[in-house]
């Protein structure tokens, strides 16, 4: 059974006036446990309606949204449930901290579970071990802090919760590349170490290219393409019509294709072009 | 869902009305409701209605829209409307326990109820069909006579328009830390007063956060552009008065003179 399933989720803004937009126009959609999806689109194309959906804080207008059995929309106590299996990290969370430390940040979640004492510390250290908050920040304000740490304290908020299922909306938007790299990696090693299911939306194809094992394209509310990652970057003519850039590594394997050179295009990470750009000129050293 | 205040809220159009200079629509205002205060029979309160109803024809503007900016009010139309109806002055015509309900007790209501909404729906005239920042524009060369008083008119007039720019900006964030707080399954809407009281803490520390440094964001970018006050600004748009503003105050005129003559004819 998969973890999440939606079926022709339609979601209208502001119905019924001047200012009334479709932003998701019919989504089916089916995730399995424990898979890592890249949800990838040009701006206002659905991504961050679509994902709030998925934990119930905002109702379909019509279709359904099942998590693991249970429709988020059924009832309260249903919402609830789920909102306690998906966590979701909106896009710049730093701005929703809160409290006077970064422990008791981080606790919000869990408190709010209805844990013990004990259980609270030892998710609050876990998932402030996930994202490299170390514990010497834990009684600081987090207002104090900078803002790539700022991002981190807020993941591990939603971290903390043991989410089976983690979103994140656009997790290193506005971040230097190390700070970028290294959020990508917590990631990563939590969908690992975890098994639970992550979906990551981004506007970057670098980024998700090398961590997702899926791909979801959206354009104008809906899904466009849908696939492993080689398969979606092979149709870069479509993607770059919907605004979307493909890899740098695909451009590159694109322009080498059309000058003669015989190569897969559906390369999309840096380290493959590398390889198959050094046993190329080793065929060339030959002739 | 808080999306739904119509607070101040601006249509824009091509209109007469919405090409009126904004010190006309105040002073115009201003006559309106004077006009609405000295009503005291029917026949000046169809006058005023007759105008409201021109002008709103003639801006485009749908009773439905205005009837909706009405609905906050209920309550204080249904309250005043009790008030009068249960205490008039007179011979009763009913009584019941404490109640006496009175020929101009009925008389009193009605017309009670009519004047606040004619005197709300004018207002929102105004504000429908004038954007934000030409009506303080207009309001501050209005009040630019008390400068000599030393009042800070401008000082004002920014502040006013910098509230009222961030209005929509303040509720859209208020939307989005209400989702994130929600997320991680904090209760707004349930437990008793004082739990809800304290889930409000993840709310409006956020929120006042936000706004103090969005107001160091824009002080700087302000200075950064060389504001300095008031002294020696300049417009981009300057206001004139043109024909149809004239048109505009001799109809304002027109319509107190009618009201005053009514009046002292009792008719
Ligand atoms: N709260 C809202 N009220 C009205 N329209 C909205 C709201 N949130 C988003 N939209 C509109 O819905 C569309 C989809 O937005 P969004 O889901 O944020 O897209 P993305 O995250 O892909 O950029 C956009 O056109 C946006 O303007
Ligand atoms: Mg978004």
């Amino acid at each position: 059974m998969p973890i999440i399933k939606v079926e022709s989720l339609t979601h209208v803004y502001s119905r019924g006036t001047p200012f009334e937009k479709v932003a998701v126009d019919g989504i089916d959609l089916e995730i399995e446990k424990g898979e890592f999806v890249g949800i990838i689109g040009h701006t206002g194309s659905g991504k961050s309606t679509f994902i709030q959906h998925l934990n119930g804080l905002l109702s379909p207008d019509t279709g359904r949204v099942i998590i693991d059995g249970t429709d988020p929309a059924s009832s309260k106590e249903a919402a609830r449930d789920v909102r306690f299996k998906v966590g979701l990290v909106f896009q710049y969370p730093e701005y929703q901290l809160f409290e006077e430390t970064v422990y008791r940040d981080i606790a919000f979640g869990p408190k709010n579970m209805g844990l013990n004492d004990a259980e609270i510390d030892e998710y609050v250290r876990r998932a402030a071990w996930f994202v490299g908050v170390p514990e010497s920040l834990f009684e600081s304000s987090p207002l104090e802090l900078s803002g790539g740490q700022k991002r981190r304290v807020a993941i591990a908020g939603v971290i903390a919760m043991r989410p089976q299922v983690l979103i994140l909306d656009e997790p290193t938007a506005g971040l230097d590349p190390a700070g970028r790299e290294s959020i990508l990696e917590n990631i990563c090693n939590y969908h690992q170490t975890t098994g639970a299911t992550v979906l990551l939306v981004s506007h970057s194809m670098d980024d998700i290219a090398r961590i997702a094992s899926r791909l979801v394209v959206f354009s104008h509310g809906r899904v466009a393409l849908d696939g492993a990652p080689a398969d979606v970057f092979s149709h870069a003519g479509e993607l770059k019509s919907m605004g979307l850039a493909v890899p740098q590594a695909t451009e590159i394997a694109l322009a080498l294709k059309k000058r003669g050179v015989d190569i897969d295009e559906s390369i999309y990470t840096i380290n493959y072009l590398r390889k198959l750009l050094v046993s190329l000129r080793g065929e060339v050293g030959k002739c | 869902m808080l999306k739904n205040v119509t607070l101040g809220q601006y249509f824009p159009g091509d209109t007469p009305v919405h090409k009126l200079d904004p010190r006309t629509k105040l002073i115009f205002l201003i006559g309106y409701i004077v006009a609405l205060f000295l009503a005291k029979n029917w026949a000046s309160y169809a006058l005023i209605f007759i105008t409201l109803a021109a002008v709103s024809y003639t801006a485009h503007i749908k009773p439905k829209t205005l009837l909706s900016g009405l609905k906050p009010l209920l309550f204080i139309v249904v309250f005043t409307a009790l008030i009068n109806l249960l205490y008039g002055p007179g011979e009763p015509l009913y009584t019941f326990w404490i109640f006496r309900i009175t020929r101009q007790g009925i008389h009193n209501a009605v017309f009670m109820v009519l004047r606040i909404m004619m005197l709300v729906c004018g207002t929102f005239m105004l504000t429908y069909t004038t954007s934000p920042l030409s009506l303080t524009d207009g309001l501050e060369l209005l009040l630019n006579p008390l400068k000599k008083i030393k009042l800070p008119v401008h000082e004002l007039s920014m502040m006013m328009s910098i509230a009222l720019r961030f209005i929509p900006t303040l509720i859209e964030e208020t939307d989005k830390i209400m989702s994130a707080q929600k997320a991680r399954g904090a209760a707004f809407d349930t437990g008793k007063l004082t739990d809800r009281a304290r889930a409000l803490l993840p709310l409006l520390v956020p929120l006042f956060v936000g706004a103090f440094r969005r107001a160091d964001e824009l002080a700087t970018a302000m200075e950064c552009r060389c504001y300095h006050g008031g002294e020696g600004r300049t417009r981009m748009k300057q206001l004139r008065f043109a024909g149809i503003d004239f048109a505009a105050f001799a109809l304002c005129a027109l319509l107190i003179a009618a009201v005053c003559v009514l009046r002292h004819f009792g008719l």
